[in-house]
């Protein structure tokens, strides 16, 4: 597995993944600096940029590209509610936690 | 509720199926997948002992992208081919997919007759109010003045109500939430996938490439606002001022009681006949 990492300018990891299995992700990855250390991961591929995820979203911590698709523009205000998770549906965003306190991200 | 994250969801997908899915940006069907994945993963069964099957349509789409036994039947025939299934394998869970078209109009009889006999199964109607992949013809679930492909003055056919159908038909467990409501619709589907007889959940869902956009309704997120808007629990009509009720559409469980079940029936026939047999 090759994992290419570069930082962009709003300092979110954007992590390309090539793995022998055939789902390919390129993810967002942006760790939370509030109370929580657990990352939102958005699968670009995935998403067709509906915006269910940014409008429902509790504490508006997610915003829109130009493009139309999904960035965490307040990792802080995220508490981690499974709301995007739950109404996406292209299964492209999670932002919930997992028994340890870290996120559920790509295995 | 066990929370059960995206990864869960993922790991009930067939990756070698193309991704990402057919269906167009914000339609509903997605949003309920994952929603019966969730619910799947919730109870810990079995994966070689549930069944999914579909008949054709858009929310027909669905057995194709879920790690399951999964069959993709005819139109309108799902229910048939789930009769079949259950009849052969009483142990397996059944559940169908359908979508307001493909069980309510050209299935319409399978419905009828499959909630009559109360074989145990769960139904998942994925009411979307339109024939999405035909092109947006109008179904028997399109409302008054609604536009369609072939209703272009608005729609003047009256409507059919599936859960007063289906109570009308015998059902034993009838309930009605929507693609908005994830976690009242996880409950419903693990209650309906538990209950022994014929269940059957009328799911409101959003089509924004034809139906919305015929309609005027706005993008995904406002479809799913007017879910979120017009919608009415069950539970809590009773307190609300019926001004407050007008043009709202009810949720929750219509009806649960339990009636004699028909692979039960079946069984209990076939061994008196051995027992007359023996004789």
């Amino acid at each position: 597995m090759s994992q290419k990492v570069e930082k962009d300018r709003t300092g979110t990891i954007i992590r390309e993944e090539d793995s022998s299995e055939k789902m390919t992700v390129e993810v967002n990855e942006v760790k939370t600096t509030g109370d929580f250390d657990a990352p939102v991961y958005i699968y670009y591929n995935w998403c067709k940029k509906c915006g269910i995820c940014v409008a429902f979203c509790p504490t508006k911590c997610l915003a829109r590209k130009a493009d139309g698709s999904p960035y965490v523009k307040y990792p802080e205000k995220c508490i981690h509610c499974e709301t995007c998770d739950r109404l996406c549906p292209d299964f492209a965003i999670t932002g919930a936690k997992d028994k340890k306190g870290g996120a559920y991200g790509p295995k | 509720m066990g929370k059960v994250s995206q990864r869960v969801v993922h790991d009930f997908l067939r990756h070698d199926k193309k991704f990402p899915h057919v269906w167009c940006s914000g339609c509903s069907n997605g949003t309920i997948l994952g929603t019966i994945i969730r619910a799947i993963a919730e109870q810990n069964l079995d994966r070689n002992n549930i069944t999914m099957v579909s008949g054709i349509g858009c929310s027909s789409r669905m057995p194709v992208y879920i790690d399951l036994n999964t069959l993709h039947s005819l139109h309108g025939r799902a229910i048939a081919f789930a009769t079949g299934i259950k009849t052969f394998k009483p142990d397996m869970k059944v559940i169908v997919v359908t979508g307001d078209g493909d069980s309510t109009a050209i299935g319409g009889n399978h419905l009828i007759h499959a909630a009559r006999r109360n074989i145990d199964m769960t139904v998942i109607v994925v009411n979307n109010n339109i024939y999405g992949m035909t092109g947006g013809q109008y179904s028997p679930t399109t409302p008054d003045d609604a536009k369609a492909t072939t209703s272009p003055y608005g729609n003047f056919d009256r409507q059919f109500d599936i859960c007063d159908l289906v109570i009308g038909a015998g059902a034993t467990y009838v309930a009605r939430s929507s693609a908005f409501h994830t976690m009242e619709l996880q409950k419903m589907i693990v209650d309906a996938m538990n209950h022994k007889g014929f269940s059957i959940i009328d799911v409101i869902s959003a089509c924004p490439v034809i139906y919305g956009r015929m309609n005027k309704k706005g993008g995904p997120p406002e479809m799913m606002q007017a879910m979120r808007d017009n919608t009415v629990l069950n539970t809590a009509t009773a307190k609300l001022p019926p001004e407050k009720l007008e043009g709202k559409t009810i949720r929750g469980v219509f009806k649960n009681v339990q009636c004699p079940e028909y692979c039960e029936q079946y069984a209990k026939v076939v061994e008196k006949i051995k027992e007359t047999s023996d004789e």
